[in-house]
């Protein structure tokens, strides 16, 4: 029991990260706008837990340019995917183990 | 009281992993309006090969040897009408009823999944419908049923990857009818009005009750 816990990964522990990391597990390079309508949260809120995320190496960032406007995406590391497939797994031993 | 917790949460990750990966609009009523379009269109071309006399099949410039040419342009272009306006109602259909979906489940109809879908969809549909004038072009119609019947089943295989996957099935079935059709060329139209017609209704019904009651 400890061991899972021990597993489950503080980085991810909010609902706005691991809608981020849920994403990026599935799709390849995702743009700001399009995760902030999946998740339906603020700029705010969205551009801090992906800072967050990003300094921690779990996902990287890009910027381009699209005409003139800025465009930003973002993708998950494999270390990311690893440690994020890491803590479901911890979320559904602890759900068998109750 | 944790184990709501984690147990939303799991649902909640699936659920955003599927929204943002899989164009999940299509509803299964696309396929019904799709399917009756294409049996009417069906209706209409046996009609206009004069109830299976003339056979589509041959080559149109010996259809009838004794009548005129012209009387083979006119309905070879009758046909390619026929053709082009069943294409653009069924998929003015399909758009209709995904609409319809995607504002019941909230669903944003155009994003990043939709263009995947469509880029996916339409690269094996463009090459079939260019092949399928080629054809008509060299004045063989032998092959028209198979060569729509596979590429349509190619690209929903193709497709099936970025929408609800049961499309897949659908696609297989559209193969496999089309390869009978291409064994038993003299029975096209008949493969093509199951393959487009009647395969799309029941797939659309099983969707229907599936995911949309």
């Amino acid at each position: 029991m400890k061991d899972i816990i021990q597993n489950l990964n503080k980085a991810f522990e909010n609902r706005v990260r691991l809608g981020i990391m849920s994403v990026l597990m599935v799709n390849d390079w995702v743009d700001f706008n399009t995760l902030k309508e999946l998740l339906d949260t603020t700029d705010g809120n969205l551009a801090s837990h992906l800072k967050a995320l990003e300094e921690k190496a779990l996902i990287r960032m890009k910027k381009q340019f699209v005409g003139r406007k800025p465009k930003t995406s973002f993708q998950a590391t494999d270390n990311g995917k690893a440690e994020f497939r890491q803590h479901l797994d911890a979320l559904e031993n602890l759900l068998k183990n109750q | 009281m944790e184990k709501s917790k984690e147990f939303k949460d799991l649902q909640e990750i699936k659920s955003l992993m599927e929204r943002s990966s899989r164009f999940l609009s299509l509803s299964g009523l696309s396929g019904v309006s799709a399917g009756i379009i294409a049996l009417i269109a069906a209706a209409i071309a046996y009609y206009l090969l004069d109830f299976g006399r003339i056979k589509y099949t041959t080559n149109f410039y010996l259809l009838r040897p004794m009548e005129e040419f012209s009387y083979q342009m006119d309905l070879l272009t009758n046909l390619l009408i026929l053709a082009f306006a069943t294409f653009v109602l069924a998929l003015a259909s399909a758009y209709y009823f995904s609409w319809r979906k995607a504002k019941k489940y909230n669903y944003s109809l155009w994003d990043h999944t939709t263009k995947r879908l469509l880029f996916q969809l339409f690269i094996p549909l463009i090459a079939g419908g260019v092949f399928a004038l080629i054809l008509i072009d060299r004045n063989d119609g032998t092959l028209l049923a198979a060569v729509t019947l596979i590429f349509y089943g190619l690209a929903l295989v193709n497709a099936g990857k970025y929408t609800l996957s049961e499309v897949q099935y659908l696609g297989i079935s559209e193969i496999v009818l089309g390869l009978l059709a291409g064994i038993f060329t003299c029975w096209g139209l008949l493969f093509w009005a199951i393959g487009f017609g009647i395969l799309h209704i029941i797939y659309g019904l099983v969707m229907y009750y599936r995911y949309e009651r």
